[in-house]
């Protein structure tokens, strides 16, 4: 499964999951039926900003003024092909 | 429960899945229930307070999924407060139902409630079997309550739990859960433990049965993927290696029983030397780090031979610690169904023996023992010492 990810696509959670902080594990986690995922601290970053009103250009330009200007580009779209392929989020219509 | 982190920052154990079986009563009689055969001991359940009280310290400790499960957690009429709190305290909140005790006002109050997910069971794919199986006429019931759950936008798995008497209809079964529009199918193979094992001459299914089920699962894993998800998992009677029995003792999950003893996992209470601690008497935080239950297998300083030297031991853990009791009468010995164990011969010998005979029309006719209070006391009044 691929997506064509254009700067202004807007990207929701799919609602079957949920995204949140978890204070022990010390991550963001995603959370299914019976099943949580871990993320990493970029990927964390990345998936608490999609909230179906946000644009992936608007992500990546908030990611890098968090990170002092570093180019997140490339890393943000490889991950949310991951996060499509694994059905978290899907385009807004 | 799948862990698989695209990072993990932590390897100290932490229950991250707690198990609330909130009760054992049950309108269904599955002869294949995962309860205790002697669950007509347990008695005095714990309250709401005492609930919330393990929900609180649980999560405190990590916890992020919780299954309501039993028995039929419908049957507690505190259910819906329970929900609510859980999903204040952040938890992903699983409801493990039969669907019977169901209805379209309390799927409304459950989602107000908070509640993510309704897993609903099956026994079969038709009314006839399904309802001989659950000793209950509840087959149309369970398809509306499907419906209801998918009309009011919640993710449904559909369990299905397979065995010789219903294998043969996977395929009936799996377009029936297509035509659930089911998001998660768990194709789940009996396994051998509470009442199944008692029942486990009617039930193994045949190698043949197996080899049939799996190519229709796998077919339709093929056809449904990108819609939905179907978990097909074979008895492991019929491996080689054992299964990390619940991802390895006190390492992820606590089950906490309907009398508030506090299991390692839901099938621990068969076996001796363990304490029960009780969520009445001690906090989650002792019971989980200190208890001597939850660290008697902990990692792998308690295995014995063929496991110790075992260069494969962190993988599997040395396997289920019940299983090695049932068929070896040692918790502490490998899992049988590693090709290791020197007992590895005497369950695959069992399982030839049933794969013989089945099919056989005075093998066939033996009757089911159903899971039911009845049942259960009769049991537990002529229970022996032998292991069951």
């Amino acid at each position: 499964m691929s997506i064509e990810l254009k700067n202004e696509i807007i990207l929701e959670i799919i609602p079957t999951f949920r995204v949140q902080w978890e204070e022990v594990q010390n991550c963001h986690v995603v959370l299914y039926p019976e099943g949580m995922v871990k993320l990493s601290q970029s990927a964390g970053e990345i998936m608490k900003r999609i909230n179906g009103k946000k644009s992936i250009i608007d992500i990546i330009t908030d990611i890098s003024i968090t990170f002092d200007g570093a180019d997140v580009k490339e890393d943000i779209l490889n991950f949310l092909e991951v996060a499509y392929g694994n059905g978290w989020i899907r385009i807004k219509q | 429960m799948a862990t698989v982190g695209l990072e993990s920052n932590s390897n100290q154990s932490k229950p991250l899945w707690l198990l609330a079986e909130l009760t054992y009563r049950c309108p269904l009689q599955c002869p294949y229930c995962s309860n205790p055969v002697e669950m007509a001991k347990y008695k005095n359940e714990l309250t709401t307070e005492d609930w919330i009280r393990v929900m609180q310290q649980a999560r405190k400790m990590g916890a992020t999924q919780l299954g309501f499960s039993g028995g039929e957690p419908l049957v507690r009429k505190d259910l819906e407060d329970l929900i609510k709190e859980a999903r204040r305290l952040g938890y992903y909140t699983n409801l493990i139902t039969s669907g019977v005790g169901m209805d379209e006002a309390r799927i409304v109050a459950f989602k107000e409630a908070g509640l993510d997910h309704i897993q609903i069971s099956f026994q079969a794919s038709n009314e006839e079997l399904n309802n001989y199986i659950g000793g209950s006429k509840s087959f149309q019931h369970k398809y509306e309550m499907a419906r209801l759950v998918k009309k009011y936008e919640y993710p449904m798995v559909l369990n299905i739990v397979l065995h010789r008497k219903n294998v043969h209809q996977i395929k009936d079964i799996l377009d029936m859960t297509i035509d659930l529009n089911a998001d998660y199918v768990e194709l789940a193979s009996t396994q051998y433990y509470g009442w199944s094992r008692i029942n486990i001459d009617q039930l193994l299914p045949t190698k043949e049965q197996l080899e049939n089920a799996e190519l229709v699962a796998r077919e339709y894993q093929e056809k449904m993927k990108d819609k939905m998800k179907i978990i097909y998992v074979i008895p492991d009677y019929f491996e080689n290696r054992p299964k990390k029995c619940m991802n390895g003792w006190g390492n992820i999950f606590l089950t906490i029983a309907p009398d508030g003893s506090a299991l390692p996992c839901h099938a621990a209470g068969q076996l001796p030397g363990l304490e029960f601690p009780n969520v009445r008497d001690h906090g989650i935080e002792w019971i989980w780090d200190e208890s001597p239950d939850f660290n008697k297998f902990r990692g792998t300083s308690w295995m014995k031979e063929p496991c110790k030297s075992c260069d494969e031991k962190h993988k599997d853990l040395g396997g289920c610690r019940c299983q090695a009791y049932m068929l070896t009468g040692d918790a502490e010995n490998a899992d049988p169904v590693c090709d290791k164990s020197p007992f590895h011969e005497t369950l695959q010998n069992d399982v030839m023996r049933i794969d013989k005979l089945s099919g056989k029309k005075d093998f066939e006719s033996k009757p089911l023992i159903f899971r039911n209070m009845k049942n259960s006391k009769n049991f537990t009044d002529k229970k022996t010492a032998e292991p069951i």
